[in-house]
């Protein structure tokens, strides 16, 4: 049996009175690769955090591999949302890949040898090491989105957490990027978060809509009234051709 | 200026300048990079307190600085991550609280407080020697604390969140690097005083970023740029009899705006 990797019983996160998660339940495993939808303000970054052990909850209980999220970040990859960082910063991609190795080199020390052979890894998964000495800022947004992957596998993360990680890409970057997350997927329990459903609905095998409850039948598939509940208005989903549908035939 | 060198006082000047230059250049670029100019600024004015304590308890106020500085990076630091006070309100009012309590104890100490305008203004031709071996000594300090933590700093500045996410202790550090600004402070008081400190830390690392992209060599380069500023303005300060606090951010200001406008449009091109 597949071992549970994020387990959430009854979690509420509340911020001055207002929920933001209400009565969480879920179940991660494995080999999941698990897409979550949801409107905007619906919750999905507070998820994701608290999954990481930024945000704590108010009430109920958060396993990440059976520990506390806090002990378990060594073995969680993060991709965090676009244009969060200056894209000025003086630092190479080499460098900001080397950062993700940072929780296993320990404080006070220099990157081994071994954190380097994992970044000139990690770069050549993500198909950028011709890049490594380019500063940062100076490469297009599907090139950048490719480093903060490479940042977040460096690590050799069993589980990884992506949040919107198509913004600020176009479609033919995009494309590749999802061939990229395909290869990923052998490896480790994804989780992503996005409101482009269409993208969601071609890449995940299981399927969640958060609008500060959540719904979600451990499967690929949401109910036309889940999807209503959520978004609170009728919602126009246009599937990737059959195979890939997020709703049932009805 | 070669006779200059014979006098005690322009050497300690000179070397003052150039222990400003390192601390300055090197935390400076922090300062920069990371956007922390204000809680920067506010660290700086409110170490007045301790200028004011020295006065009042009657030691030599430099070392009333230096407790008090850390102390107000400190509590900005932890007020500004902790509490629900917006950050810039919250370094407004200990920036505000630290200046009020010097003019306190100044005006509650007997007397006529001597230099005081030293500390607001600075006075680098008043250095006297046992203040260069202190700036000596917080200058390794600094430089041994960065060297250390090179990696984490990095990571903190570029994204502080995920540098958490990795296990790293991203408060405690961000902690550490604002008493690092503090302790550059009380290096910097002496050359440009309370007021004009936020210029050394912001003008040689911000004009170094206009020529490189590497964070160490933005270090080396400000602290370059520190040094000829400094001992270019204590030069001219000498020529024209103006004091040299402020000479040496008149040039400073002059050479960055000078370079914003004619040659920093170029910048950000170079590495594109």
């Amino acid at each position: 049996m597949d071992r549970e990797v994020i387990v959430f019983k009854d979690v509420w996160v509340s911020y001055d009175g207002l929920h933001i998660l209400k009565e969480i339940n879920l179940v991660v495993k494995d080999h999941d690769f698990l897409g979550v939808i949801g409107p905007n303000g619906g919750g999905k970054s507070t998820l994701l955090k608290t999954i990481l052990g930024l945000v704590k909850p108010t009430k109920g209980e958060i396993k990440v591999f059976g520990d506390t999220p806090h002990n378990s970040r060594k073995d969680v990859g993060y991709v965090p949302q676009y244009s969060l960082f200056d894209p000025n910063f003086p630092i190479t991609v080499w460098d900001v890949v080397l950062m993700g190795r940072m929780g296993h080199t320990g404080l006070l020390k220099r990157y081994s040898e071994k954190d380097k052979k994992a970044a000139l890894d990690a770069l050549k998964t993500v198909e950028m090491l011709e890049y490594r000495d380019w500063q940062i800022g100076s490469l297009s947004g599907g090139q950048q989105q490719r480093v903060f992957i490479a940042r977040a596998v460096v690590g050799d993360p069993k589980l990884l957490l992506l949040d919107e990680p198509t913004t600020g890409i176009d479609t033919v970057m995009r494309d590749e990027f999802y061939e990229m997350l395909e290869k990923l997927k052998a490896k480790m329990a994804i989780v992503m978060v996005s409101h482009d459903i269409g993208a969601v609905s071609v890449l995940v095998d299981k399927i969640a809509c958060l609008n500060h409850t959540l719904y979600y039948h451990n499967s690929k598939e949401l109910t036309p009234e889940d999807l209503d509940a959520a978004y609170q208005c009728p919602v126009d989903l246009i599937a990737h051709g059959v195979p890939h549908r997020v709703l049932k035939k009805h | 200026m070669m006779e200059l060198l014979h006098y005690e006082f322009v050497r300690n000047a000179i070397a003052a300048g150039i222990l400003a230059s390192i601390a300055c250049g090197i935390i400076g670029v922090y300062v920069v990079v990371k956007r922390i100019v204000f809680i920067s600024g506010g660290i700086a004015h409110a170490s007045f307190g301790g200028v004011g304590l020295g006065y009042y308890l009657g030691i030599n106020p430099i070392f009333g600085v230096l407790p008090f500085s850390i102390a107000s990076a400190l509590s900005m630091g932890l007020v500004s991550k902790r509490s629900k006070i917006p950050e810039d309100t919250a370094i407004g009012i200990l920036w505000a609280l630290g200046m009020s309590i010097g003019i306190i104890f100044v005006s509650l100490t007997p007397g006529y407080a001597p230099d005081l305008m030293t500390y607001l203004f600075g006075n680098i031709l008043t250095v006297p020697f046992s203040d260069v071996l202190l700036m000596l000594t917080l200058d390794t300090v600094i430089i041994l604390v960065v060297y250390s933590f090179y990696k984490e700093f990095l990571a903190l500045c570029f994204d502080e969140e995920f540098t958490e996410v990795l296990g790293v202790p991203a408060e405690r550090l961000y902690l550490v690097l604002l008493c690092l600004i503090a302790l550059t402070v009380v290096v910097l008081i002496r050359v440009v005083g309370i007021i004009l400190v936020i210029a050394l830390l912001t003008i040689p690392a911000a004009l170094s970023r206009q020529f490189t992209a590497d964070l160490k060599k933005m270090m080396m380069l400000s602290i370059l740029f520190g040094a000829v500023f400094s001992i270019g303005g204590i030069w001219l300060s000498y020529l024209f009899d103006v004091p040299s606090g402020a000479t040496i951010v008149l040039v400073m200001s002059l050479v960055y705006l000078v370079h914003s406008l004619v040659g920093g449009s170029g910048s950000k091109e170079q590495f594109e």
